[in-house]
């Protein structure tokens, strides 16, 4: 029987790599996360509201994210605008940018959905006791939605790290990258490495994304 | 006593460790009405639900036409179309119209042909005044009207017996009369019935014997409703009965 | 922008967007079957099955599928399995989509309410029967929203296709801005024809989801 590469993993440093390359997806993720967090909460409170021009173009944007694929946008920013703008985009930088695009309106729609949730006598007694519009998000309408929505960011995390993988295309080393680099480097002495050696980033995904998504579903149950 | 229909003989319900019925006995007669009062939580619902075996007994049995009732047994199904049942929350199936939702059972279950289903629906449309909304959804219907349309629903089934769960607990109080007529209706073509009810003017004017449950238990049987409801023997039915008083 | 160049170009995106759109469709038909018979699974409390479709449904749905498509199509030929690059794109995706399916059909049957099963039953019917007319109806309409989203999920990440060689709208894209440097008019075109294969669906499954919400049966 051949060796299916496990012996490949853990030679040298590989496995160091493996992880570095994994933490690379997965601080893009977090910090896309952190600025989605951000800019969605923003967003959401403006999307609630009743002019006609925002409306329009939050559809817009919405629209554009949910149609188009996140290797597209990510393309366009890191391969576009460097032609059309010609400056010297950082392949970090490009991804963080299209990654908090796509999750400040996943996040912005959530908290649309939040706020709306909340009955409209709660907004009208706190304006009966003459607080001013700042005032009822801040003291009153905010607090109740953030129990909703920790859980649903927490979703969001996970997306985004399953998302991330995609950087590798715009020549992001992450850990897919660094999986076929060792396995290239491995092909003479074990050209069987492909096996074992995906089948670990599988796994790492795996552990990363499933205990997230757990504690997501673990909290919407017992918050709601 | 010639015409059995139904015979409770000493049932014992659990649940989670929890007595909920013990010791439960009586017979239900052809064109019979009885009326099954109590206080919340008493095991009223319970009882109806065990009769149609949506609930498993513990002890006890429960027979229709000399067959036993048991829950998930293979006939089960068989015996069911004998027993119809009114659940308190409008249990219409939302996404069938009124007609549909009407000879789904009779034509599935009993195989009968639909217009044959269709004529005899639309006749007993018509008794409870609901003729004109055979073609509507019920989310277009008032809760009084939905469960008029329910007791159609089972009606249909030519049940040998009715079972009607607190059919009036979830309506306003202007629809409570107009389903409590149709259960009159019923009792004046002689249908045979056990009803839960919290309505205590109509539990009197309809029953043909009270049973009053507490705890689980029959505390008081009484075959002259009339008497029970203005002089019950037992303390505990006086209390219950006071409690409707202001 | 140069205009010929893009003209000269249409023939090629317009064969990789049928392919695209061949492989994505094939994908949510076999999502949408392996979705049908997993819930069916769960719901009905299939013993050993049902602990299998858990394992599955928590696999892949904690997975991005790039890592997926490069475990089958990369992985699986070291131990004797060989698939092309279509069906390595039409099975992947099938896979990932059939583990979010599950959710959705199983979500839409766990919310019809116990009444309806119990009402169904007192008229005599058998399980059959009350899941063939009662309950199956209304799990359906609850799920078209999960659906749709889940059609759009699975077509737009028809996008990673490119990395396992299959001739996509992606990799088209690619190889003409490596051969030809024509970035601008090439992810234009991209664009473009991501919006011909995604927008009509996004705009039917607004229909159909307004329609299910005016006919709301809901009681």
């Amino acid at each position: 029987m051949q060796s299916l590469g496990l012996d490949v993993i853990f030679k040298g440093k590989n496995f160091i790599r493996l992880l570095t390359g994994l933490w690379v997806a997965v601080r893009i993720s977090l910090i896309s996360v952190s600025i989605s967090i951000a800019l969605g909460l923003i967003v959401g409170v403006l999307m609630t509201s009743e002019n006609k021009v925002l409306k329009t173009i939050f559809r817009i944007y919405l629209e554009i994210v949910r149609i188009m694929p996140q290797m597209v946008l990510l393309f366009i920013v890191y391969f576009g605008t460097t032609r059309v703008f010609g400056w010297n985009l950082d392949a970090e930088l490009s991804a963080i940018i299209v990654f908090s695009f796509w999750g400040t309106a996943e996040m912005g729609d959530l908290v649309r959905g939040a706020l709306i949730s909340i009955p409209k006598i709660q907004y009208e007694s706190a304006m009966a006791l003459g607080m001013n519009k700042v005032q009822v998000y801040y003291h009153i309408i905010l607090p109740q939605t953030v129990r909703r929505l920790i859980p649903l960011s927490i979703n969001l995390i996970t997306r985004m790290i399953k998302t991330t993988s995609l950087v590798m295309m715009i020549g992001i080393v992450e850990v897919l990258k660094v999986a076929q680099q060792i396995i290239e480097a491995n092909r003479k002495a074990s050209p069987n490495a492909a096996f074992g050696v995906f089948a670990v980033v599988f796994l790492m995904y795996f552990l990363i994304c499933w205990p997230i998504g757990k504690l997501s579903v673990y909290l919407e149950k017992r918050w709601s | 006593m010639g015409n059995t229909l139904l015979t409770v003989k000493n049932l014992h319900k659990e649940f989670d460790g929890k007595t909920i019925l013990k010791s439960i006995d009586f017979e239900v007669i052809k064109g019979e009405v009885i009326v099954i009062i109590g206080p919340s939580g008493c095991g009223k619902s319970t009882l109806l639900r065990c009769l149609n075996g949506l609930e498993d007994i513990q002890g006890g049995e429960i027979l229709i036409d000399d067959r036993k009732v048991i829950s998930g047994s293979k006939d089960i199904t068989a015996i069911r179309q004998k027993i119809g049942m009114v659940f308190q929350s409008y249990d219409l199936f939302p996404h069938k119209t009124i007609l549909e939702n009407i000879i789904l059972a009779p034509m599935k279950v009993l195989k009968r042909k639909r217009s044959e289903v269709e004529a005899e629906a639309t006749e007993l449309l018509s008794r409870v005044g609901l003729a004109d909304r055979k073609n509507d959804y019920p989310r277009q219907l008032s809760g009084g009207q939905k469960q008029r349309i329910a007791i159609v629903r089972s009606l249909i089934m030519h049940p040998e017996v009715l079972l009607l769960d607190e059919i009036t607990a979830a309506l306003d109080p202007e629809m409570v009369h107009e389903v409590l007529q149709v259960v009159l209706d019923l009792a004046k073509t002689g249908s045979t019935m056990l009803i839960v009810t919290h309505e205590m003017s109509f539990a009197k004017a309809i029953a043909d014997r009270v049973l009053f449950l507490e705890n689980g238990e029959i505390a008081e049987e009484s075959s002259n409703p009339k008497e029970f409801f203005e002089a019950p023997k037992t303390e505990r039915a006086k209390q219950f009965l006071k409690s409707f008083e202001y | 922008m140069d205009f010929d160049v893009m003209i000269s170009y249409l023939p090629l995106y317009k064969e990789a967007l049928f392919l695209t759109m061949r492989v994505g469709w094939q994908g949510v038909i076999i999502s949408i079957v392996i979705g049908l018979l997993c819930s069916a699974v769960i719901h009905f409390r299939v013993p050993v099955f049902r602990q299998t479709v858990g394992a599955y449904t928590q696999l892949f749905r904690n997975t991005p599928l790039l890592v997926q498509l490069f475990f089958i199509y990369f992985a699986l030929p070291k131990i004797g399995i060989k698939v092309s690059p279509v069906a390595c794109g039409t099975w992947g995706l099938g896979l990932l989509g059939g583990a979010y399916m599950t959710e959705t059909f199983r979500s839409g049957l766990e919310n019809i309410p116990k009444i309806q099963y119990e009402s169904a039953e007192s008229l005599g019917m058998n399980r059959l029967q009350v899941f063939r007319y009662v309950i199956l109806p209304q799990a359906v309409s609850s799920s078209v929203p999960g659906l749709v989203a889940n059609v759009i999920f699975l077509l737009k990440e028809t996008s990673v296709f490119s990395t396992i060689s299959l001739m996509d709208l992606m990799f088209t894209a690619k190889d003409l801005i490596g051969m030809y440097a024509k970035t601008i008019e090439c992810l234009t075109l991209l664009v473009v024809f991501y919006l011909i294969m995604l927008l009509p669906v996004s705009i039917l499954g607004n229909i159909v989801e307004r329609r299910l919400r005016h006919a709301e049966f809901g009681s």
